[in-house]
This record gives C-alpha cells, sequence and structure tokens, in this order.
C-alpha cells in the first residue's frame, strides 16, 4: 500500500531519531573500548599509553571485582523475589471486593514515584538510623537493642530500601494482568470444587506468566544499574559496593579511566545477556 | 445469607488492603508529618505521630538556605526539555514506523529499544570528557540532551504502541473521501493521537525527573536539579529531619500527583503494551 513516496518521507522522519541514537550508543561506547585499553590516569599523568589487556586482567583479578559482582546478584535477586512474590499477593487482594479500592491503590503506588535520592535519604534517617530512627523506637520499644541498619545489616537494608521503590511497579503490572483474566472460568472451577490454592497454582498463575517475566526483566535492567541509593546511604561500604558502585569509583573517585572503562565493557556485555532475553520476549509481543 | 457473607468478606478485604496499603504509604505519610514538626520534635523519644504543633517553618527555612526555587526551576526545565525535545524527534519516527512500515521496522524499534540497556556506569567517562570539551558539564542544555536521549527509545515505543491503535479503516475512509496526505494527518491522525502524545509525555516527564545517576555526575552548583539538591542533604551538617523532611516533600510532591493521574498509562508505557 505504502509508495515510493510515502516510502522515502517515512525514512526521512525516522532519520534524527536513528541518527541520533545511534550517535549516543556508538561514540561513548567506542571511546569506552577506547580507553579499556589505554593507561590513562586524568589526574596522575594522562594517557601514558597502551595498555593492551592489562586493564581487563587487573579489573577481574582485583580482590573488589568478585564481591562486587556477587553483591549486584544479591540486591537484584533479593528485590525481584520480594517485589515479584508480594506483588502477586497485592495484586490479588487489590483485584477482590473492597471499599475504597481507588485509594488503596494510589496509597500501593506512591512509592514509585518517589525520586530514589529522596527514598534513599528518608530510610537511611528517618527509620534507619540507630539513634533517632524510627525502626529503633520500635526495637526499643519491645526492649531489643536498636539494629545499625546501614552497617551491620547493609545488604539487608538497601535491598529492602530498594524493594520498597519497585513493589509498586510489580504491583501494577501483575494487577493489569489478573484484571484482564476470564473470571468465568474461575467460577466453572469454583463450581467444580477446586480449592483457592489449586485455582492459584492452576489458573491465575499461568495466566500471570508473561506479565511476571515482564516485571523480572524489566526489574532486572533498571537494578543492575541502581546508583542513587548506594551513593546516599553506604557510599558502597560495608559490603554495598555493586559492579555499577565500583567502576564509578574506579572512573570518578580514584580517576583511573582505563581500568574503569575496562570495568565498563563487563559491566556492559553482563546487561547485554539480559537484554538479549528481554528483546526476545518483547519482540514476540510486537505483533500480538 | 450469601450477601452477608459477600459484605463480610468485603469487610475483611477492605481491612487487609488499607492496612497494607498505609503500611506502604507510611514512609512518605510519616516523612509529610515530620515536615511540619519542629527540629526537637522531629526527633522526639517517643515519636509524636499526629499531636504536635504543626508549623510551616521548615518550609521556609528549605527555600531560604539553598534556594529550592532554582533547583525546582532546573529539574522543570531539564525533565520538560527533554521530553518535549524527545517528543518532537520521536513523533515522526514513530508516526512513519507505525503507518509506512517495512520489513526493518520491528528490527529497528528493537535496536533503539536496546540502547536503554547500555549501562550508564559503562559509558559516563567519555560522555563526562565530552562535556567538558564542549561546555556542557553542569548546564541545563546538556542535562537536556542527555535525558532525551536516554529516554528517546521509550517515548519512540510508547507513541508507536499508541500510533498501531489508529484503526487503519479511518484513515483509508478518509483517503477515500479525498483527502490529502497533509488533510490526513492534521485533521484525522492527530487528533486521534492527542491522548496516546500526553500520556507519553507525562510518563517521560517523571522517568526524567527521577533520573538520578546522570544528573549527580554531570552537574554541580549551576544545573543541579532536585535530585541533587536532595542528595546534598546526606551530609551530616544536613540532618535536620524536619528540613530533610520538607525539602523532601517539596520534591516528590509535584511528581507523586502527576504519577497518580497517569497510573493506567504508566503500565501501557512500562510494559509497551504487552501487558494488558
Amino acid at each position: 500500500m505504502a509508495t515510493q513516496h510515502s516510502r522515502s518521507a517515512a525514512r526521512l522522519m525516522m532519520a534524527p531519531a536513528v541518527v541520533l541514537l545511534l550517535g549516543w550508543m556508538l561514540v561513548p561506547l567506542l571511546m569506552t573500548l577506547y580507553f579499556s585499553f589505554k593507561k590513562y590516569l586524568p589526574l596522575r599523568g594522562g594517557d601514558l599509553g597502551w595498555a593492551g589487556f592489562d586493564n581487563y586482567v587487573r579489573f577481574v583479578t582485583s580482590s573488589a571485582f568478585w564481591p562486587s559482582v556477587m553483591t549486584t546478584l544479591i540486591i537484584v535477586g533479593g528485590v525481584l523475589v520480594i517485589t515479584v512474590v508480594l506483588g502477586v499477593f497485592l495484586a490479588l487482594l487489590l483485584d477482590q471486593p473492597m471499599w475504597g479500592q481507588g485509594i488503596v491503590r494510589l496509597l500501593v503506588i506512591a512509592p514509585f514515584f518517589v525520586m530514589p535520592t529522596v527514598s534513599a535519604l528518608v530510610w537511611k534517617n528517618m527509620f534507619m538510623d540507630p539513634v533517632n530512627g524510627l525502626f529503633a523506637h520500635l526495637w526499643k520499644f519491645f526492649g531489643a537493642a536498636p539494629v545499625e541498619w546501614l552497617s551491620n545489616a547493609s545488604l539487608t537494608s538497601i535491598i529492602m530500601i530498594v524493594s520498597w521503590q519497585w513493589l509498586p511497579f510489580a504491583t501494577l503490572i501483575l494487577l493489569t494482568a489478573i484484571q484482564s483474566l476470564d473470571s468465568e472460568q474461575l467460577e466453572a472451577a469454583e463450581m467444580d470444587g477446586a480449592p483457592a490454592h489449586s485455582r492459584f497454582a492452576y489458573i491465575i498463575l499461568p495466566h500471570l506468566g508473561r506479565a511476571i517475566t515482564i516485571v523480572i526483566l524489566i526489574q532486572t535492567i533498571f537494578l543492575l544499574s541502581i546508583f542513587a541509593e548506594i551513593f546516599v546511604t553506604t557510599q558502597g561500604s560495608f559490603g554495598t559496593r555493586t559492579l555499577t558502585y565500583l567502576i564509578f569509583q574506579r572512573v570518578l573517585e580514584s580517576q583511573n579511566v582505563g581500568l574503569g572503562s575496562a570495568g565498563g565493557v563487563y559491566a556492559i556485555i553482563l546487561a547485554n545477556i539480559v537484554a538479549i532475553f528481554l528483546m526476545r520476549i518483547v519482540g514476540k509481543n510486537l505483533d500480538a | 445469607m450469601a450477601r452477608a457473607v459477600t459484605s463480610q468478606r468485603k469487610a475483611l478485604n477492605t481491612a487487609i488492603a488499607w492496612g497494607i496499603g498505609l503500611l506502604i504509604f507510611f514512609p512518605i505519610l510519616w516523612t509529610i508529618l515530620t515536615s511540619f514538626k519542629t527540629e526537637a520534635q522531629a526527633i522526639s523519644d517517643p515519636p509524636v505521630f499526629l499531636f504536635f504543633d504543626w508549623t510551616l517553618e521548615n518550609y521556609g527555612v528549605v527555600q531560604e538556605r539553598s534556594n529550592y526555587m532554582r533547583f525546582l526551576w532546573n529539574s522543570v526545565i531539564i525533565a520538560g526539555g527533554s521530553t518535549i525535545l524527545g517528543i518532537i524527534i520521536a513523533v515522526p519516527a514513530a508516526w512513519s514506523m507505525a503507518f509506512v512500515p517495512s520489513r526493518r521496522t520491528k528490527d529497528i524499534l528493537l535496536w533503539m529499544l536496546s540502547t536503554k540497556m547500555l549501562p550508564a556506569v559503562g559509558v559516563l567517562y567519555p560522555i563526562y570528557l565530552l562535556f567538558i570539551k564542549m561546555g556542557l558539564l553542569d548546564t541545563r542544555v546538556g542535562l537536556v540532551i542527555v535525558m532525551m536521549l536516554i529516554n528517546l527509545p521509550i517515548i519512540v515505543w510508547m507513541l508507536y504502541t499508541y500510533f498501531r491503535e489508529i484503526p487503519g479503516e479511518i484513515l483509508e475512509a478518509a483517503r477515500m473521501d479525498g483527502a490529502s496526505l497533509k488533510e490526513e494527518i492534521l485533521y484525522v491522525l492527530t487528533p486521534m493521537a492527542v491522548p496516546g502524545i500526553a500520556s507519553t509525555l507525562l510518563l517521560n516527564f517523571i522517568l526524567a525527573w527521577n533520573e538520578a545517576f546522570w544528573t549527580l555526575n554531570l552537574t554541580a552548583a549551576k544545573a543541579a536539579p532536585l535530585t541533587a539538591f536532595i542528595a546534598s542533604y546526606s551530609s551530616p551538617e544536613g540532618l535536620f529531619y524536619a528540613k530533610l523532611s520538607a525539602a523532601s516533600v517539596m520534591a516528590i510532591a509535584p511528581i507523586l500527583i502527576m504519577g497518580w493521574f497517569s497510573q493506567k498509562q504508566l503500565v501501557r508505557g512500562l510494559t509497551f503494551g504487552a501487558v494488558k
């Protein structure tokens, strides 16, 4: 149906977006790749020549590398488990008939709109502070010693903060999916005497499959690069240094651009492994 | 009988859901309450909940001490500017992909989305360097450009999903009636696309407002938006709970309200219509 004329018009209309994104992707990527093979220390002599694969080897063999990968995986995994499990539960709950459903929904999704720097600071000071935080008061009320959250339970604390921010997203997506469930099928199962847990396991959960996959994949992409939450709480200390944060420290704090860039390349590879799965799923749904 | 059971269940659902809802909302509620307390009341032991002397003093102090308005203005310019610029570039692109699809359209869309997977930290230094060379570091223009680029794939995708839902029959009918391509776009398609464009604007404004990695790393004093303004409260001398709360409320209130209005679009926007 499209004529030659409209086709070239279409190409012209697409060009700005394509060119800009291509530049945004290729230019910094090639520079990162270039720097990763350099001994480059802006504050200590600048460009000191080629380094071959030194940076790559040094980055992987540094004592901080594997712990940072572990930290990243623990945070991503922890948040995913919490948000998906609680998200399914909350979505099921919010789907039930109740009074003030609209308002409850607004309360539940609110954290998603809170700036990450705000949520991290509020949690850190007003809840997790060992002297003045609400948790400390609560612990004391029950006669327990206050917990030094961000230093003694640092990973748990970060996972709590980030889960609070992402639970609304999971809930909202899953709720949307539940609402599209054919209620006749559920009613029929109920009539046939299927107990609630098997209705959940055999009807609801399979129906949610796609939504859960999407929640997991989208959250993973964002969670792999969480930054602000760590920046304003622990600054990467107490075992909360993720791969993103480690690279950030190498590049900007210790100004070792070569080493940091090699780390960046690793991060890009890691993210792309995840991205391939996401692309497949989104691509499959494109024409649906 | 059946009715009684239902309304009992409804009451139970209501109680549980409100309990959980308030629990999740509590950190925000507590921040709002604390922002109206004096510093002494904010850290009093045991904590005071509602019965304190409400004061607006903190809001005044926050504005005076760190010029909140300037940060707010930076946030508005950066989030607003990048969204508008993004829309201007994305509308024609999404438009042509939705209405003049070719075999490669799908590949282009997926490739665009893949740029979103590029971890920011991996390309931080090159961008930082380019910004220094071009004099864009700590400028609003610089951040508008970066925010536009990181959100452009999402804008294109969202618009594409919305445009695709415009039924083709209407276009054909317009063509039959002798509408030219220009008339078709101006009088038939555009009015139908306005709701989709509006939700795209809204969602991208929210994403740009809350983005923290680039704003923290590419701004210092002049162009810093609210994300950086709040981060400045993490220093020990900034630790006044009532003031921190007032500052937080001032940073999140506009976007929270916008977010509540756009919750339906959020699902579609963030999953590209893959979840219905």
